[in-house]
């Protein structure tokens, strides 16, 4: 047994082909996919008692549209894929938190052979898919994936696979630096979201929103019909940063004022919080002099922005994009670590679950192709880079050699622009253009590329994206 | 949204899907006569049903005894006039279902007198809440 594995020895060891961390829709449609492709032996390790993540609380409509061609709430939406794991009998922990990832050294590699397996479905039994890896692969380290429950303890799984899928947390009051006192009464939407929808209690009465972000807009809509009078939804940004249809449908459906360019600079009051102060912003987002208000209301909501939540992703030292704050990955949603993949909100925050799911899925293919030893090792990566206009893309490069006959890159912009053109460049020449009557932040854009395009062009060093008029 | 940029023309954003479409509207005597902007023949339907009968598929939540959560969420089957929203909302404060409950299930037949009914869209079985009343 090598050092690695000594640290572990201590606790109860699995192994299995595939662990998927987190059970929301990333991980459900992954799960599926990977199972789908072949994958037996896979486990779904899930943070909170029941899986569907963060849809449960999203009891609204407008999911699933792309996907069932039909209008289905956040709950449903989850119920689908929850179903359908539990048909496959896809094995899933709940209550179970990964507090590590590793990777084994590569003198570890047969020591898992006298380790319990999850799925007793298995049994002790080899997979076919197992010899063929060992074969192709070779000694490549395995990964350890650390997890803790109320009901198992503290446990590894070593695998040889991991897909992330561990979702995003709402950026806080104190990555915002609002000024004030720290009353009671300031919850971010999320929150607020979760108590009203599945514990029926109400934050509040009277409500300030900062932030147009979808949760902030839905969750406006939501606190009115609890009968909450929500007096303004504040937008440092110019434009608001949800979707077109919750500003239509949340709040001018009920005569809620949206406020662009405006922040909160003022929290005001001791123990409840009695009133805030906001403010007009300049063009660098400073508050102006002059233009505050003060709002009387006994809470204030925000929805500033998704931030992916990649400790784990750190522990494995994977290489991160700035932009997103999500890993970087390659065509096939591979981070830089082999074998661990990245998919849904943890990679890079979507407005739509259908997308989610679409990704999700590519990801758990993709695993499986690894496992079955069908995923060749990247070779010659094309960067994709972000040109005019564009914030960042998903995938951040492509392996030709390992793409399908097209390849969905996704992006966003910067700016709201209208009437442009999407340019895709190989080697800087533009080879396809595509009229947009309207970009806007809020809404993730995607363009496919053919395989046939890219393997014409002599000697490719770079595939690019810009906006242009 | 309705932008009204004149007594002939005006502008909606078609919240069919989250594309959010730009429609323009065109129009003679309150008649419809032009509809562009759309990328799809649900933006026509979106702005004729807008201008003439407004509905919206309602989602809230119904009180639930005995169950693991204390609520469980709800949703007309279909859309409902906009004016009859909060009236609708009022008649789901009044309902208190019995775990265990299923997605599916009937909390309110005919709500409002609408004809349409608000069905359960998530399951809770029996069990004590978090809350504690």
């Amino acid at each position: 047994m090598g050092s690695a594995c000594k640290v572990h020895g201590w606790v109860e060891r699995m192994r299995v082909d595939l662990v998927i961390i987190g059970g929301g829709p990333a991980g459900l449609a992954a799960a599926i996919a990977a199972r789908e492709a072949g994958i037996e032996n896979l486990v779904i390790l899930e943070r909170d008692a029941r899986l569907g993540g963060i849809l449960n609380q999203c009891i609204h409509n407008g999911f699933g549209l792309h996907t069932f061609k039909e209008e289905l709430t956040g709950p449903e939406y989850a119920g689908r894929y929850i179903e359908k794991v539990r048909e496959m009998k896809i094995p899933y922990r709940l209550d179970t938190i990964v507090i590590d990832l590793g990777e084994t050294q590569e003198d570890c590699a047969d020591h898992g052979e006298e380790a319990g397996r999850v799925n007793g479905e298995s049994g002790g039994r080899r997979s076919a898919a197992e010899g063929v890896r060992e074969q192709s692969r070779g000694g490549r380290a395995r990964k350890l994936v650390t997890a803790m429950s109320r009901k198992d303890g503290l446990y590894t799984i070593e695998a040889e696979a991991v897909i992330l899928a561990m979702g995003c947390r709402e950026r806080p009051r104190g990555a915002l630096n609002i000024p004030g006192y720290r009353p009671a009464g300031i919850y971010s939407a999320g929150t607020a979201q979760r108590y009203v929808n599945m514990e029926g209690r109400m934050p509040g009465r009277e409500v300030v929103i900062l932030g147009s972000g979808d949760i902030g807009l839905i969750m406006a809509r939501r606190m009115t019909l609890e009968g909450a009078k929500v007096k303004l939804v504040a937008e440092l940004m110019p434009y608001s940063g949800g979707l077109k249809r919750n500003i239509v449908q949340c709040l001018d459906d009920y005569g809620i004022p949206l406020r662009l360019r405006t922040t909160v600079v003022n929290i005001k009051g001791k123990e409840r919080v009695e009133a805030v102060v906001v403010a007009k912003v300049d063009e660098n987002s400073r508050p102006i002099p002059g233009t505050e208000e003060e709002i009387p209301c006994d809470t204030l909501l925000l929805s500033c922005g998704l931030i992916p939540e990649n400790e784990l992703s750190g522990k494995l030292g994977l290489a991160m994009n700035p932009a997103t704050n999500g890993p970087l990955v390659n065509e096939s949603l591979e981070t830089g670590v082999p074998g661990v993949f990245a998919c849904g909100n943890v990679l890079h925050v979507h407005d739509l679950v259908d997308y989610v799911s679409e990704e999700a899925a590519q990801a758990g293919r993709k695993a499986a192709s690894y496992l079955q030893g069908n995923l060749p090792k990247p070779q010659e990566e094309i960067p994709v880079r972000v040109g005019k206009g564009v914030r960042y893309t998903v995938p951040g490069a492509v392996d030709v050699r390992r793409m399908g006959e097209t390849q969905l890159i996704r992006f966003r912009v910067d700016n709201v622009y209208r009437d442009k053109n999407l340019e895709v460049c190989l080697n800087g020449k533009p080879v396809s253009s595509r009229r947009k009557r309207m970009l806007a932040p809020g809404e993730m854009e995607q363009v496919v590329l053919r395989k046939a395009d890219l393997e014409g062009v002599l000697d490719l060093r770079e595939i690019s994206l810009q906006i242009v008029d | 949204m309705e932008t009204i940029l004149s007594p002939e023309k005006k502008e909606l954003i078609c919240i069919g899907c989250p594309l959010g479409c730009n429609v323009a509207v065109e129009l003679e005597d309150g008649q419809i006569t032009a509809i562009t902007g759309n990328t799809c023949p649900r933006g026509a339907d979106y702005v004729r049903k807008e201008l003439t009968d407004p509905k919206r598929i309602v989602t809230s939540l119904v009180r639930v005894k005995g169950g693991e959560l204390a609520v469980v969420p709800v949703k007309t089957v279909s859309d409902i006039p906009k004016g009859q929203v909060m009236d609708c909302i009022r008649e789901l404060k009044a309902v208190e279902l019995n775990a265990p409950v299923s997605m599916g299930d009937v909390a309110v037949k005919n709500v409002c007198g609408t004809g349409v009914d608000v069905v359960v869209t998530a399951n809770v079985e029996k069990g004590t809440s978090c809350i504690e009343e």
